[in-house]
Protein backbone atom coordinates (compact mmCIF):
# COMPACT_ATOMS: atom_id res chain seq x y z
CA UNK A 1 0.00 0.00 0.00
CA UNK A 2 1.29 3.31 -0.93
CA UNK A 3 0.65 4.99 2.40
CA UNK A 4 3.50 3.38 4.26
CA UNK A 5 6.17 3.58 1.67
CA UNK A 6 8.61 6.17 2.76
CA UNK A 7 11.53 6.09 0.45
CA UNK A 8 10.87 2.55 -0.70
CA UNK A 9 8.87 3.51 -3.73
CA UNK A 10 11.68 5.67 -4.99
CA UNK A 11 14.11 2.82 -4.55
CA UNK A 12 11.70 0.38 -6.17
CA UNK A 13 11.30 2.70 -9.11
CA UNK A 14 15.03 2.98 -9.45
CA UNK A 15 15.31 -0.79 -9.67
CA UNK A 16 12.35 -1.07 -12.00
CA UNK A 17 14.75 -0.57 -14.85
CA UNK A 18 12.03 0.57 -17.24
CA UNK A 19 13.78 3.83 -17.97
CA UNK A 20 16.62 2.06 -19.73
CA UNK A 21 18.42 3.93 -22.43
CA UNK A 22 16.87 7.28 -21.62
CA UNK A 23 19.26 10.10 -20.98
CA UNK A 24 18.71 11.55 -17.51
CA UNK A 25 17.77 14.93 -18.95
CA UNK A 26 14.85 13.55 -21.00
CA UNK A 27 11.46 14.38 -19.60
CA UNK A 28 9.40 11.40 -18.46
CA UNK A 29 6.25 10.76 -20.54
CA UNK A 30 3.31 13.03 -19.83
CA UNK A 31 1.36 10.22 -18.18
CA UNK A 32 4.05 9.93 -15.52
CA UNK A 33 4.42 13.66 -14.97
CA UNK A 34 0.77 14.18 -14.05
CA UNK A 35 0.20 14.20 -10.30
CA UNK A 36 -2.98 12.16 -10.22
CA UNK A 37 -3.62 12.92 -6.58
CA UNK A 38 -3.75 16.65 -7.36
CA UNK A 39 -6.02 16.03 -10.36
CA UNK A 40 -8.31 13.98 -8.15
CA UNK A 41 -8.24 16.62 -5.42
CA UNK A 42 -9.02 19.46 -7.84
CA UNK A 43 -11.89 17.58 -9.49
CA UNK A 44 -13.51 16.58 -6.21
CA UNK A 45 -13.17 20.05 -4.67
CA UNK A 46 -14.57 21.73 -7.82
CA UNK A 47 -17.50 19.29 -7.86
CA UNK A 48 -18.14 19.86 -4.15
CA UNK A 49 -18.05 23.65 -4.42
CA UNK A 50 -20.16 23.77 -7.59
CA UNK A 51 -22.84 21.47 -6.21
CA UNK A 52 -22.86 23.37 -2.91
CA UNK A 53 -23.49 26.64 -4.75
CA UNK A 54 -26.34 25.11 -6.74
CA UNK A 55 -27.94 23.34 -3.75
CA UNK A 56 -27.07 25.51 -0.73
CA UNK A 57 -28.98 23.44 1.85
CA UNK A 58 -27.33 20.18 0.79
CA UNK A 59 -24.06 22.07 0.52
CA UNK A 60 -24.17 23.18 4.14
CA UNK A 61 -24.67 19.56 5.21
CA UNK A 62 -21.70 18.51 3.06
CA UNK A 63 -19.67 21.37 4.52
CA UNK A 64 -20.38 20.23 8.08
CA UNK A 65 -19.33 16.66 7.25
CA UNK A 66 -16.14 17.85 5.57
CA UNK A 67 -15.26 19.96 8.61
CA UNK A 68 -15.88 16.99 10.95
CA UNK A 69 -13.54 14.77 8.95
CA UNK A 70 -10.89 17.48 8.65
CA UNK A 71 -10.91 17.79 12.46
CA UNK A 72 -10.66 14.04 12.95
CA UNK A 73 -7.81 13.81 10.46
CA UNK A 74 -5.89 16.62 12.15
CA UNK A 75 -6.03 14.74 15.44
CA UNK A 76 -5.09 11.33 14.11
CA UNK A 77 -3.00 11.67 10.94
CA UNK A 78 0.17 13.18 12.48
CA UNK A 79 0.22 10.45 15.14
CA UNK A 80 -0.13 7.69 12.54
CA UNK A 81 2.59 9.21 10.37
CA UNK A 82 4.98 9.66 13.31
CA UNK A 83 4.42 6.03 14.30
CA UNK A 84 5.23 4.93 10.74
CA UNK A 85 8.37 7.05 10.83
CA UNK A 86 9.42 5.46 14.12
CA UNK A 87 8.87 1.99 12.69
CA UNK A 88 10.87 2.92 9.62
CA UNK A 89 13.93 3.88 11.65
CA UNK A 90 13.75 1.32 14.45
CA UNK A 91 12.66 -1.82 12.63
CA UNK A 92 15.28 -2.93 10.18
CA UNK A 93 14.23 -4.96 7.17
CA UNK A 94 17.12 -7.23 8.05
CA UNK A 95 14.98 -8.44 10.92
CA UNK A 96 12.30 -9.66 8.55
CA UNK A 97 14.76 -11.49 6.34
CA UNK A 98 16.56 -12.94 9.35
CA UNK A 99 13.54 -14.46 11.03
CA UNK A 100 11.22 -15.19 8.13
CA UNK A 101 11.42 -18.86 7.37
CA UNK A 102 12.83 -19.57 10.82
CA UNK A 103 10.87 -21.93 13.00
CA UNK A 104 8.83 -24.76 11.64
CA UNK A 105 5.18 -25.71 11.93
CA UNK A 106 2.92 -23.44 13.92
CA UNK A 107 5.78 -21.35 15.23
CA UNK A 108 6.90 -20.48 11.71
CA UNK A 109 3.38 -19.42 10.79
CA UNK A 110 3.11 -17.13 13.81
CA UNK A 111 6.53 -15.61 13.09
CA UNK A 112 5.49 -15.01 9.46
CA UNK A 113 2.31 -13.31 10.68
CA UNK A 114 4.13 -11.07 13.15
CA UNK A 115 6.83 -10.08 10.65
CA UNK A 116 4.11 -9.23 8.13
CA UNK A 117 2.49 -6.75 10.50
CA UNK A 118 5.64 -4.63 10.76
CA UNK A 119 5.23 -1.57 8.56
CA UNK A 120 8.39 -1.94 6.55
CA UNK A 121 7.20 -0.91 3.12
CA UNK A 122 4.60 -1.31 0.40
CA UNK A 123 3.30 -4.69 -0.74
CA UNK A 124 5.27 -4.83 -3.96
CA UNK A 125 8.61 -4.92 -2.17
CA UNK A 126 7.37 -7.99 -0.30
CA UNK A 127 6.75 -10.00 -3.49
CA UNK A 128 10.38 -10.47 -4.59
CA UNK A 129 11.35 -11.05 -0.97
CA UNK A 130 8.75 -13.81 -0.62
CA UNK A 131 9.66 -15.25 -4.03
CA UNK A 132 13.31 -15.56 -3.17
CA UNK A 133 12.62 -17.06 0.23
CA UNK A 134 10.25 -19.54 -1.42
CA UNK A 135 13.04 -20.43 -3.77
CA UNK A 136 15.22 -21.02 -0.76
CA UNK A 137 12.71 -23.54 0.54
CA UNK A 138 10.44 -21.49 2.78
CA UNK A 139 6.95 -22.98 3.24
CA UNK A 140 4.20 -21.81 0.89
CA UNK A 141 1.90 -21.44 3.90
CA UNK A 142 4.38 -19.13 5.63
CA UNK A 143 4.75 -16.92 2.57
CA UNK A 144 0.97 -16.66 2.07
CA UNK A 145 0.53 -15.71 5.72
CA UNK A 146 3.43 -13.27 5.52
CA UNK A 147 2.14 -11.53 2.38
CA UNK A 148 -1.45 -11.37 3.63
CA UNK A 149 -0.40 -9.95 6.99
CA UNK A 150 1.90 -7.51 5.19
CA UNK A 151 -1.02 -6.43 2.99
CA UNK A 152 -3.74 -6.02 5.56
CA UNK A 153 -2.45 -5.87 9.13
CA UNK A 154 -0.35 -2.78 9.59
CA UNK A 155 0.02 -1.51 13.11
CA UNK A 156 -0.23 2.25 12.41
CA UNK A 157 -3.26 1.67 10.18
CA UNK A 158 -5.05 -0.16 12.98
CA UNK A 159 -5.02 3.19 14.78
CA UNK A 160 -6.93 4.74 11.87
CA UNK A 161 -9.44 1.93 12.04
CA UNK A 162 -9.89 2.40 15.80
CA UNK A 163 -10.49 6.10 15.27
CA UNK A 164 -12.93 5.89 12.38
CA UNK A 165 -14.66 2.54 12.81
CA UNK A 166 -14.67 2.24 16.58
CA UNK A 167 -12.92 -0.21 18.93
CA UNK A 168 -15.45 -3.01 18.63
CA UNK A 169 -15.40 -3.10 14.84
CA UNK A 170 -11.62 -2.72 14.59
CA UNK A 171 -10.71 -5.28 17.24
CA UNK A 172 -13.20 -7.83 15.96
CA UNK A 173 -11.98 -7.47 12.38
CA UNK A 174 -8.34 -7.61 13.46
CA UNK A 175 -8.97 -10.71 15.60
CA UNK A 176 -10.83 -12.51 12.83
CA UNK A 177 -8.17 -11.61 10.26
CA UNK A 178 -5.39 -12.95 12.48
CA UNK A 179 -7.41 -16.08 13.24
CA UNK A 180 -8.29 -16.81 9.60
CA UNK A 181 -5.07 -15.88 7.80
CA UNK A 182 -3.13 -18.84 9.24
CA UNK A 183 -5.62 -21.56 8.22
CA UNK A 184 -5.85 -19.78 4.88
CA UNK A 185 -2.10 -20.11 4.41
CA UNK A 186 -2.18 -23.80 5.28
CA UNK A 187 -5.09 -24.39 2.89
CA UNK A 188 -3.30 -22.49 0.12
CA UNK A 189 -0.27 -24.72 0.62
CA UNK A 190 -2.43 -27.87 0.37
CA UNK A 191 -3.99 -26.64 -2.86
CA UNK A 192 -0.69 -25.41 -4.25
CA UNK A 193 1.09 -28.77 -4.69
CA UNK A 194 4.36 -28.12 -6.42
CA UNK A 195 3.79 -29.67 -9.79
CA UNK A 196 5.99 -27.26 -11.62
CA UNK A 197 9.04 -25.50 -10.20
CA UNK A 198 7.65 -23.22 -7.54
CA UNK A 199 9.28 -20.01 -8.58
CA UNK A 200 11.25 -18.90 -11.60
CA UNK A 201 15.03 -18.74 -11.40
CA UNK A 202 16.69 -15.53 -10.38
CA UNK A 203 19.96 -14.46 -11.82
CA UNK A 204 22.51 -13.14 -9.35
CA UNK A 205 22.26 -9.59 -10.69
CA UNK A 206 18.55 -9.59 -9.95
CA UNK A 207 19.13 -10.85 -6.42
CA UNK A 208 21.68 -8.10 -5.93
CA UNK A 209 19.15 -5.53 -7.16
CA UNK A 210 16.54 -6.64 -4.66
CA UNK A 211 19.13 -6.67 -1.89
CA UNK A 212 20.08 -3.10 -2.71
CA UNK A 213 16.43 -2.00 -2.97
CA UNK A 214 15.57 -3.60 0.35
CA UNK A 215 18.81 -2.62 2.01
CA UNK A 216 19.36 -6.15 3.23
CA UNK A 217 21.48 -9.14 2.41
CA UNK A 218 19.53 -12.25 1.53
CA UNK A 219 20.83 -15.35 3.24
CA UNK A 220 22.72 -17.93 1.22
CA UNK A 221 22.48 -18.45 -2.50
CA UNK A 222 19.03 -17.67 -3.82
CA UNK A 223 19.95 -17.48 -7.45
CA UNK A 224 19.91 -21.19 -8.09
CA UNK A 225 17.30 -23.74 -7.21
CA UNK B 1 -11.78 15.35 20.02
CA UNK B 2 -12.67 11.77 20.76
CA UNK B 3 -11.29 9.62 23.55
CA UNK B 4 -9.81 7.28 20.95
CA UNK B 5 -7.74 9.98 19.32
CA UNK B 6 -6.52 11.26 22.71
CA UNK B 7 -5.42 7.74 23.67
CA UNK B 8 -3.67 7.28 20.33
CA UNK B 9 -1.96 10.68 20.44
CA UNK B 10 -0.70 10.07 23.98
CA UNK B 11 0.52 6.59 23.04
CA UNK B 12 2.46 7.85 20.04
CA UNK B 13 3.83 10.78 22.06
CA UNK B 14 5.17 8.29 24.63
CA UNK B 15 6.80 6.24 21.85
CA UNK B 16 8.33 9.42 20.46
CA UNK B 17 9.78 10.42 23.84
CA UNK B 18 11.26 6.94 24.35
CA UNK B 19 12.75 7.06 20.87
CA UNK B 20 14.17 10.52 21.53
CA UNK B 21 15.76 9.34 24.76
CA UNK B 22 17.35 6.37 23.00
CA UNK B 23 18.62 8.04 19.87
CA UNK B 24 18.20 11.64 18.85
CA UNK B 25 19.36 11.26 15.24
CA UNK B 26 17.13 8.28 14.50
CA UNK B 27 14.17 10.15 15.97
CA UNK B 28 14.92 13.17 13.81
CA UNK B 29 14.99 10.90 10.78
CA UNK B 30 11.68 9.32 11.84
CA UNK B 31 10.06 12.76 12.07
CA UNK B 32 11.44 13.66 8.67
CA UNK B 33 10.00 10.47 7.19
CA UNK B 34 6.67 11.24 8.87
CA UNK B 35 6.71 14.79 7.51
CA UNK B 36 7.47 13.65 3.97
CA UNK B 37 4.80 10.93 4.10
CA UNK B 38 2.24 13.48 5.33
CA UNK B 39 3.19 15.85 2.55
CA UNK B 40 2.89 13.09 -0.02
CA UNK B 41 -0.42 11.77 1.29
CA UNK B 42 -1.88 15.24 1.88
CA UNK B 43 -3.61 15.73 -1.48
CA UNK B 44 -5.17 12.25 -1.35
CA UNK B 45 -6.39 12.79 2.20
CA UNK B 46 -7.99 16.12 1.32
CA UNK B 47 -9.48 14.65 -1.86
CA UNK B 48 -11.10 11.75 -0.02
CA UNK B 49 -12.58 14.20 2.50
CA UNK B 50 -14.09 16.16 -0.40
CA UNK B 51 -15.46 12.91 -1.83
CA UNK B 52 -16.98 12.09 1.56
CA UNK B 53 -18.60 15.54 1.50
CA UNK B 54 -20.00 14.78 -1.96
CA UNK B 55 -21.31 11.37 -0.91
CA UNK B 56 -22.91 12.51 2.34
CA UNK B 57 -24.20 15.80 0.98
CA UNK B 58 -25.45 14.89 -2.46
CA UNK B 59 -26.06 11.16 -2.75
CA UNK B 60 -29.42 10.06 -1.37
CA UNK B 61 -28.79 7.59 1.51
CA UNK B 62 -31.30 5.21 -0.01
CA UNK B 63 -29.01 4.67 -3.00
CA UNK B 64 -26.26 3.46 -0.68
CA UNK B 65 -28.70 1.38 1.32
CA UNK B 66 -30.14 -0.24 -1.79
CA UNK B 67 -26.66 -1.24 -3.00
CA UNK B 68 -24.81 -2.30 0.12
CA UNK B 69 -27.37 -1.75 2.91
CA UNK B 70 -27.72 -4.11 5.85
CA UNK B 71 -30.91 -5.70 4.52
CA UNK B 72 -29.25 -6.52 1.20
CA UNK B 73 -27.62 -9.45 2.97
CA UNK B 74 -25.07 -11.51 1.09
CA UNK B 75 -25.55 -9.57 -2.17
CA UNK B 76 -24.48 -6.35 -0.50
CA UNK B 77 -21.50 -8.15 0.98
CA UNK B 78 -20.48 -9.56 -2.41
CA UNK B 79 -20.81 -6.19 -4.14
CA UNK B 80 -18.74 -4.50 -1.43
CA UNK B 81 -16.12 -7.28 -1.44
CA UNK B 82 -15.81 -7.07 -5.21
CA UNK B 83 -15.47 -3.28 -5.15
CA UNK B 84 -12.83 -3.56 -2.44
CA UNK B 85 -10.89 -6.10 -4.50
CA UNK B 86 -10.71 -4.03 -7.68
CA UNK B 87 -10.45 -0.50 -6.28
CA UNK B 88 -7.11 0.88 -5.26
CA UNK B 89 -7.62 3.13 -2.26
CA UNK B 90 -4.85 3.37 0.31
CA UNK B 91 -6.08 2.02 3.65
CA UNK B 92 -5.11 5.28 5.29
CA UNK B 93 -7.90 7.11 3.50
CA UNK B 94 -10.23 4.13 3.16
CA UNK B 95 -11.25 4.11 6.82
CA UNK B 96 -12.83 7.59 6.84
CA UNK B 97 -14.60 6.73 3.57
CA UNK B 98 -15.89 3.48 5.09
CA UNK B 99 -17.13 5.26 8.20
CA UNK B 100 -19.05 7.79 6.11
CA UNK B 101 -20.66 4.97 4.08
CA UNK B 102 -21.64 3.29 7.35
CA UNK B 103 -23.33 6.50 8.48
CA UNK B 104 -25.14 6.66 5.17
CA UNK B 105 -26.81 3.32 5.76
CA UNK B 106 -24.34 0.78 4.41
CA UNK B 107 -24.40 -2.55 6.25
CA UNK B 108 -21.71 -3.46 8.78
CA UNK B 109 -21.09 -6.75 6.97
CA UNK B 110 -20.65 -5.04 3.61
CA UNK B 111 -18.25 -2.48 5.04
CA UNK B 112 -16.21 -5.16 6.81
CA UNK B 113 -15.95 -7.08 3.54
CA UNK B 114 -15.02 -3.89 1.65
CA UNK B 115 -12.18 -2.97 4.01
CA UNK B 116 -10.84 -6.51 4.14
CA UNK B 117 -10.69 -7.09 0.39
CA UNK B 118 -9.43 -3.55 -0.16
CA UNK B 119 -6.37 -4.20 1.97
CA UNK B 120 -5.77 -7.91 1.41
CA UNK B 121 -6.32 -8.11 -2.35
CA UNK B 122 -4.37 -5.88 -4.66
CA UNK B 123 -5.82 -6.10 -8.12
CA UNK B 124 -3.26 -3.65 -9.49
CA UNK B 125 -0.48 -5.62 -7.82
CA UNK B 126 -1.69 -8.93 -9.28
CA UNK B 127 0.50 -8.88 -12.43
CA UNK B 128 3.52 -8.19 -10.27
CA UNK B 129 2.57 -10.92 -7.81
CA UNK B 130 2.13 -13.38 -10.69
CA UNK B 131 5.48 -12.40 -12.16
CA UNK B 132 7.32 -12.84 -8.89
CA UNK B 133 5.50 -15.78 -7.31
CA UNK B 134 3.79 -17.55 -10.17
CA UNK B 135 0.20 -17.68 -11.33
CA UNK B 136 -0.82 -20.52 -9.06
CA UNK B 137 0.48 -18.88 -5.90
CA UNK B 138 -0.94 -15.44 -6.68
CA UNK B 139 -4.38 -16.66 -7.72
CA UNK B 140 -4.63 -18.97 -4.71
CA UNK B 141 -3.64 -16.22 -2.28
CA UNK B 142 -5.99 -13.64 -3.78
CA UNK B 143 -8.87 -16.07 -4.29
CA UNK B 144 -8.69 -17.45 -0.77
CA UNK B 145 -8.35 -13.90 0.57
CA UNK B 146 -11.66 -13.06 -1.08
CA UNK B 147 -13.34 -16.02 0.63
CA UNK B 148 -11.73 -15.13 3.96
CA UNK B 149 -12.98 -11.54 3.58
CA UNK B 150 -16.54 -12.81 3.06
CA UNK B 151 -16.20 -15.10 6.09
CA UNK B 152 -14.88 -12.25 8.24
CA UNK B 153 -17.76 -10.05 7.11
CA UNK B 154 -20.42 -12.66 7.86
CA UNK B 155 -19.04 -13.40 11.34
CA UNK B 156 -18.83 -9.66 12.08
CA UNK B 157 -22.41 -9.25 10.94
CA UNK B 158 -23.52 -11.97 13.37
CA UNK B 159 -21.47 -10.65 16.29
CA UNK B 160 -22.18 -6.92 15.87
CA UNK B 161 -25.87 -7.34 14.99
Amino acid sequence: MSENDTDDDKKARVTDGDSSGQPPSAKPPLRKRIRWDYVFLTLSVVALVTLSLIFPDKGSRAGKVVWEYVKEMIFILPAVMVLMGLFAVWVERDLVVKYLGKGSGGKGLVIALLLGTLPTGPLYVAFPLAAMLLKKGARVANMVVFLSAWACIKLPLELMEFQFMGWRFALLRLGLTVALVIPMGVLAERLYRRREPAVRDFDPAEVKEVEVALGVELPGDVSSG
Amino acid sequence: MSVTSIVIDVLVAVCLVISLAKNKDKTKLALKIAYNATKRMGPSVLAIIAVIGLIVGFIPPKWIASAIGGDRGIFGVLIAAFLGAILFIPALIAFPLASSLLQMGAGTMAIAAFITTLTMIGFIFLPLEIKELGKRFALLRNGLSFLVAIAIALIMGLVLA
